[in-house]
C-alpha cells in the first residue's frame, strides 16, 4: 500500500511507539464535535444496547435499553438520542455565507461533526439509521416524531462517509492511523485501545507492552458497538435478569457506564491528539463541501423530504459511484499537495520528485502546432536524487504552485527537464536558481460530472425510469424484533 | 475406513494400499505421543472449518493431525486466546432456527419452493430423531445413511423423483485419523434429483445484503457439511457429484424474524478444505523433522511445552488472531525475534522479500548491503529513509 507508512512500522517496532506518517492534520476537526459511542445486544442486527454520546467531555450522556428485546425500549433509546444529537445536528444551521459563481447559493458556516470509535460503529449508525428513517409518528405502530428524523440524518452521515475526505461521520481508529504508523498490523489498529497505547504510550513503557496490556476486555472494554463475549455472560445477562425481575434499569446503567466510560476517555484524548496536528491546506476545500451537503439536508428535510430509499435508483447510483470516485482521486491527490511526508510515497515511487533548480531558460517561446505567433513555454531544469519515473511528454503539475502545469522535456541521471505550460503571466510562475520545487503527477481533479441521465431518462437497460420511492405503510411498520 | 485417509477423495488415493497402512501406523503413535496421554479434542464443523485458516502452517498441522487442545496449550503457556460467544448471540441462534425448524419444517419448505423455486412436488420430511450419547450417535449416523441412500435411490430411479428433507441428520468425517462427527443445525435436502445442504443462521439479510465476514464464515462451515456428504456418498458408492456446491442459507430478513433463503456457492472454501485435509495426511513429513521424544503433554512445565511447541515451525500472520487459539502465543515469539509478519500482509508485500525490521531499517539506513534480490526495495527504503528523516524528525512525536 505504502511503502512509506509500511518502514514507518517497522521504525515503531524498533522505537517502542507510534511513528507519525503526516506532518498535518487531514481532516476537519470541529471546536465540539459530537462523540458518540453506541453498543448493540450481541447477536442482533442492530438492537442497541446503549451509549454514551456528547460534544463535552465533562458530561457524557449515558443511554441504556434495559432490555434491549424489547421493543418499546428501543424506541425509547432511540426518541432519548433523538433528544440529544438532533439539537446538536440541527444546531449547526445558523449563519450562512454566499458561495459567489454560476451557482450561486447560501451555505451553512457550520456542520455537524460525529465522532464514532471504528468502522464497526460507523456500520451500525447505517443499521439505527435504516431501522428508524421509515418509521411514523403515526398509524399502527407509532413512534416519537423525533425518531424518523434522527433516522434520516443517521443516514445522511453514514452516506457521508462513502465519500473519501468526509469529515461528517469520523471513525476514530481510521482518523489516528492516516496519521501514525504502530508496531502492530492494520488489523490490531482496529483496536482504539491498543492503537493509542502505540501513540502515546505511558512512560517508562514501549507500545508493545502498553498495547498488550489494553488488549484485556477487562481493562479496556472493546470500544464497540460489540460487547465482550465474557462481560455479556458474567455482567450483562444478571443485570439484564434483574431488570426482568425487579424492573429497576441500574444495574444495566452500571454495568454499561463501566464498559463505555474507558472508551470514552480514550476518544478525547485522541480528539486532542489530533489537535494536536496543524490543519493541511486543503481540509477547509473538504469541510466546505460537508457544509455544503450539510446545507441542502437541512433544506431537503425542511421541505418533508421523504426518507431514502432502501437502495439507490440506477440514474442516481451511477451519479453517485462517479462522484465517489472523483472524491477519492482529489482526496489522494490534495493529501499529497498539503504533505511533504504523504508526497514521500509518490517520490518513491517515482510519481513525482523534488529537487532544486539549477537552471532556468525564462525566455523561451514555442510555436504551438496550429499556431501563428510563439508563446512563452518557459524550461526548468531541476536535480532531483529522486527515482522518477516520468517519460518525456508526461503530464505534470507544480506541488508549490498549485495547478500549475507543465510537462517532461527530459529526465537523465538525476537531472529532469520541465516545460512550464500556464500561469505565466509576466513570468511571475516561473522559479528561480536555487529554489526548492517538487513535480507530480498527481492530478487535483476538479473535473465537472459527465452528465448522467436524470431519474426520469434512465434507460431501460437499467431498469427504466423509477417510480419515485414512497415510503410503503409496510416500512413503517416494519417488525424491529 | 483407511486410517489418516482424507474422506474418498481421488486426491488422497495416491499411495499404494500397504504402504499406506505402514506409515499410518506409525504416524499414529507418533501423534498419540504428542497428546502425551491426553483424550484427543472432539472437533466439530467449524474446527474442522478452521483448519483451512493457515494452511501454511506446520505447528497448526502437527497439533491439529495429533487432536491437541490448542485452547489447553494455549491456556498452559501462559497465552490464553481471546475467544468466546456471547450467550445472547447463542440464544438469538437458537431460537431463529427453532422458528425456521417449527411444525416439521414448514417454514423451511415455503422458502425452498418460493424464494429458491427448487422444483419440489412434495417432499417427504424425514427426522433423525436426536439422542444424547456416544452410543446413540453411531445409531442417529447408520440412521442418517439409510435415509439419504434411499433418497438417492429415488432421485437416480425417477430422475428427480419427490423431494426429501432430512432434520437432525448426522455426518461424519474422518479428520487425521479421528472420525469427527458433524452434528448440524442442518439439513440435507434432495430436489430435482441434487441434495443440497441447508445451514441456519441467525445474522439479518439487510435489503439483501448480509455482513461479508459472516458469510465467509457460514461458506467456511458450510462446505463442511457439503464435503462430509459427498464423503458419504462415496462411501456408499453413490455419486458424489449428486450433492451440490450450493448450499442453501436461511437467516432473518432486515430487522424481523422471518427467514428468507439464499443460494450460496461454496466451491472455493471445498477447495481450501479438501488441500488442507489432505495435507493432514500427508503429516509424515512434516513428524520425519521432529525429533523421536517430542510430546506436547500437559504435564511438562511451561517453559518445556514452549520449547516442544517452537521445534515445529510456525507461520504467523495477524490473521491467525481470529483463527487460531495459539496466535498470542506464535505473535509473542514472532515479535521476539524481529519478524515483519506481525506487521501484517500489506506491509509484508510493501517491503517485498524482507523478513525482518532489523533488515528493514538497517537497509534504509545503509548499515547494511543489500542482497541482489532486494536491491531494489533497498533503494526504494533507502530513499524514503532519507525522505522521512529529512520531513519526520522535524516533527515532535506527540508525546
Ligand atoms: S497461531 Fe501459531 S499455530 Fe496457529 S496458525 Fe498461526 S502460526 Fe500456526
Amino acid at each position: 500500500m505504502s511503502v512509506v507508512t509500511s518502514y514507518a512500522r517497522a521504525l515503531a517496532v524498533r522505537e517502542g511507539r507510534a511513528q507519525p506518517i503526516a506532518t498535518v492534520r487531514h481532516l476537519h476537526l470541529a471546536a465540539d464535535p459530537l462523540v458518540f459511542i453506541p453498543l448493540r445486544l450481541a447477536g442482533e442486527a442492530a438492537a442497541p444496547l446503549g451509549a454514551m454520546v456528547g460534544n463535552d467531555p465533562a458530561r457524557p450522556h449515558l443511554l441504556v435499553v434495559p432490555q434491549p428485546r424489547n421493543r418499546d425500549l428501543r424506541f425509547a433509546f432511540m426518541a432519548e438520542l433523538a433528544r440529544i444529537m438532533l439539537p446538536y445536528i440541527e444546531g449547526r444551521a445558523a449563519a450562512t455565507e454566499t458561495v459567489p459563481g454560476k451557482n450561486e447559493r447560501e451555505r451553512y458556516l457550520d456542520a455537524p461533526q460525529v465522532i464514532v470509535p471504528g468502522r464497526g460503529a460507523v456500520e451500525f449508525v447505517r443499521l439505527l439509521g435504516r431501522s428508524t428513517r421509515f418509521r411514523r409518528p403515526d398509524g399502527p405502530y407509532p413512534v416519537d416524531p423525533a425518531v424518523p428524523v434522527l433516522g434520516q440524518w443517521l443516514t445522511y452521515l453514514y452516506e457521508r462517509t462513502e465519500f473519501a475526505g468526509s469529515s461528517a461521520l469520523v471513525p476514530m481508529t481510521e482518523a489516528l492511523s492516516l496519521h501514525w504508523a504502530t508496531g502492530q498490523s492494520p488489523m490490531e489498529d482496529a483496536n482504539l485501545a491498543t492503537l493509542l497505547a502505540w501513540v502515546c504510550p505511558p512512560p517508562g513503557r514501549t507500545g508493545q507492552e502498553a498495547a498488550a496490556a489494553a488488549e484485556d476486555p477487562v481493562l479496556w472494554p472493546p470500544a464497540g458497538p460489540d460487547t465482550d463475549p465474557g462481560f455479556d455472560a458474567r455482567v450483562l445477562r444478571p443485570a439484564i435478569d434483574a431488570y426482568d425481575a425487579s424492573g429497576s434499569p441500574e444495574p444495566v446503567r452500571e454495568a454499561l457506564r463501566g464498559q463505555l466510560e474507558p472508551t470514552w476517555r480514550l476518544m478525547w484524548r485522541a480528539v486532542e491528539l489530533l489537535r494536536g496536528l496543524p490543519e493541511a491546506a486543503s481540509v477547509g476545500e473538504r469541510w466546505a463541501m460537508d457544509r455544503d451537503r450539510y446545507t441542502r439536508e437541512v433544506a431537503r428535510l425542511a421541505e418533508g423530504g421523504p426518507p431514502r430509499g432502501r437502495r439507490d435508483r440506477a440514474g442516481s447510483a451511477a451519479a453517485r459511484l462517479w462522484d465517489m470516485e472523483s472524491a477519492r482521486q482529489s482526496y489522494d491527490a490534495q493529501r499529497a499537495y498539503d504533505d511533504p511526508l504523504v508526497m514521500a510515497e509518490h517520490r518513491a515511487t517515482g510519481k513525482a520528485f523534488a529537487g532544486e533548480v539549477v537552471h532556468v531558460d525564462r525566455e523561451r517561446t514555442i510555436l504551438l502546432p496550429g499556431g501563428k505567433k510563439p508563446v512563452s513555454r518557459p524550461l526548468v531544469t531541476v536535480r532531483t536524487a529522486d527515482p522518477v519515473r516520468l517519460a518525456p511528454g508526461k503530464k505534470v503539475f507544480s506541488a508549490h504552485r498549485r495547478r500549475q502545469s507543465g510537462e517532461i522535456v527530459e529526465s537523465d541521471g538525476g537531472l529532469v527537464v520541465v516545460q512550464l505550460n500556464d500561469q505565466l503571466a509576466k513570468g511571475a510562475g516561473v522559479p528561480g536558481v536555487g529554489d526548492a520545487v517538487c513535480f507530480t503527477e498527481l492530478d487535483l481533479g476538479g473535473r465537472i460530472r459527465p452528465g448522467f441521465p436524470a431519474a426520469e431518462e434512465t434507460p431501460w437497460t437499467h431498469g427504466g425510469p423509477p417510480a419515485a420511492y414512497e415510503p410503503t405503510d409496510e416500512d413503517a411498520e416494519e417488525d424491529w424484533s | 475406513m483407511g486410517f489418516l485417509t482424507g474422506p474418498h477423495d481421488p486426491a488422497v488415493r495416491t499411495d499404494s494400499r500397504n504402504d499406506r497402512e505402514d506409515r499410518v501406523s506409525t504416524s499414529t503413535e507418533r501423534l498419540d505421543a504428542l497428546r502425551g496421554g491426553a483424550a484427543p479434542v472432539d472437533h466439530n464443523a467449524r474446527t474442522v472449518a478452521a483448519l483451512a485458516g493457515n494452511p501454511g502452517c506446520d505447528r497448526r498441522a502437527v497439533l491439529d493431525a495429533a487432536g491437541i487442545s490448542k485452547r489447553d496449550t494455549a491456556v498452559h503457556l501462559g497465552h490464553p486466546a481471546p475467544f468466546g460467544q456471547s450467550p445472547f448471540a447463542l440464544a438469538r441462534a437458537r431460537s431463529f432456527e427453532e422458528l425456521v425448524k417449527a411444525d416439521r419444517c414448514a417454514h423451511l419448505l415455503r422458502l425452498l419452493r418460493e424464494t429458491l423455486g427448487l422444483p419440489i412436488p412434495a417432499i417427504a420430511y424425514v427426522d433423525v430423531p436426536q439422542a444424547g450419547g456416544q452410543a446413540t450417535r453411531e445409531l442417529r449416523h447408520a440412521r442418517t445413511r439409510k435415509e439419504l441412500r434411499l433418497a438417492a435411490e429415488s432421485a437416480v430411479r425417477d430422475g428427480s423423483g419427490d423431494g426429501t428433507l432430512v432434520d437432525h441428520p448426522l455426518l461424519t468425517l474422518p479428520v487425521a485419523g479421528h472420525e469427527v462427527y458433524l452434528d448440524p443445525a442442518v439439513l440435507a435436502v434432495q430436489a430435482g434429483g441434487r441434495f443440497h445442504i441447508v445451514e441456519i443462521k441467525s445474522f439479518a439479510v439487510i435489503d439483501g445484503a448480509a455482513d461479508s465476514a459472516q458469510v465467509a464464515a457460514a461458506s467456511r462451515l458450510s462446505a463442511v457439511y457439503v464435503y462430509a456428504l459427498k464423503a458419504m456418498f462415496a462411501a456408499e458408492g453413490i455419486d458424489p457429484g449428486l450433492v451440490s456446491h450450493e448450499v442453501v442459507l436461511v437467516c432473518p430478513k432486515d430487522f424481523a424474524n422471518h427467514p428468507t433463503a439464499t443460494l450460496l456457492d461454496v466451491r472455493l472454501q471445498l477447495a481450501a478444505l479438501r488441500r488442507q485435509l489432505s495435507r493432514l495426511t500427508r503429516i509424515d513429513r512434516i513428524l520425519d523433522r521432529l525429533p523421536s521424544d517430542l510430546t506436547f503433554s500437559l504435564e511438562q512445565s511451561p517453559a518445556e511445552l514452549a520449547r516442544a511447541v517452537r521445534t515445529v515451525e510456525a507461520r504467523y500472520a495477524p490473521e491467525c488472531l481470529s483463527t487460531c487459539e495459539m496466535a498470542y502465543f506464535c505473535r509473542s515469539d514472532a515479535r521476539g525475534c524481529g519478524s515483519l509478519e506481525v506487521l501484517g500482509r500489506v506491509t509484508r508485500d510493501d517491503l517485498g522479500g524482507l523478513d525482518s525490521v532489523d533488515a528493514v531499517l538497517d537497509l534504509a539506513a545503509g548499515d547494511r548491503r543489500a542482497s541482489s534480490e532486494h536491491a531494489e526495495i533497498a533503494e526504494q527504503l533507502h530513499h524514503v529513509h532519507a525522505i522521512y528523516r529529512a520531513h519526520a524528525t522535524a516533527e515532535a512525536v506527540v508525546a
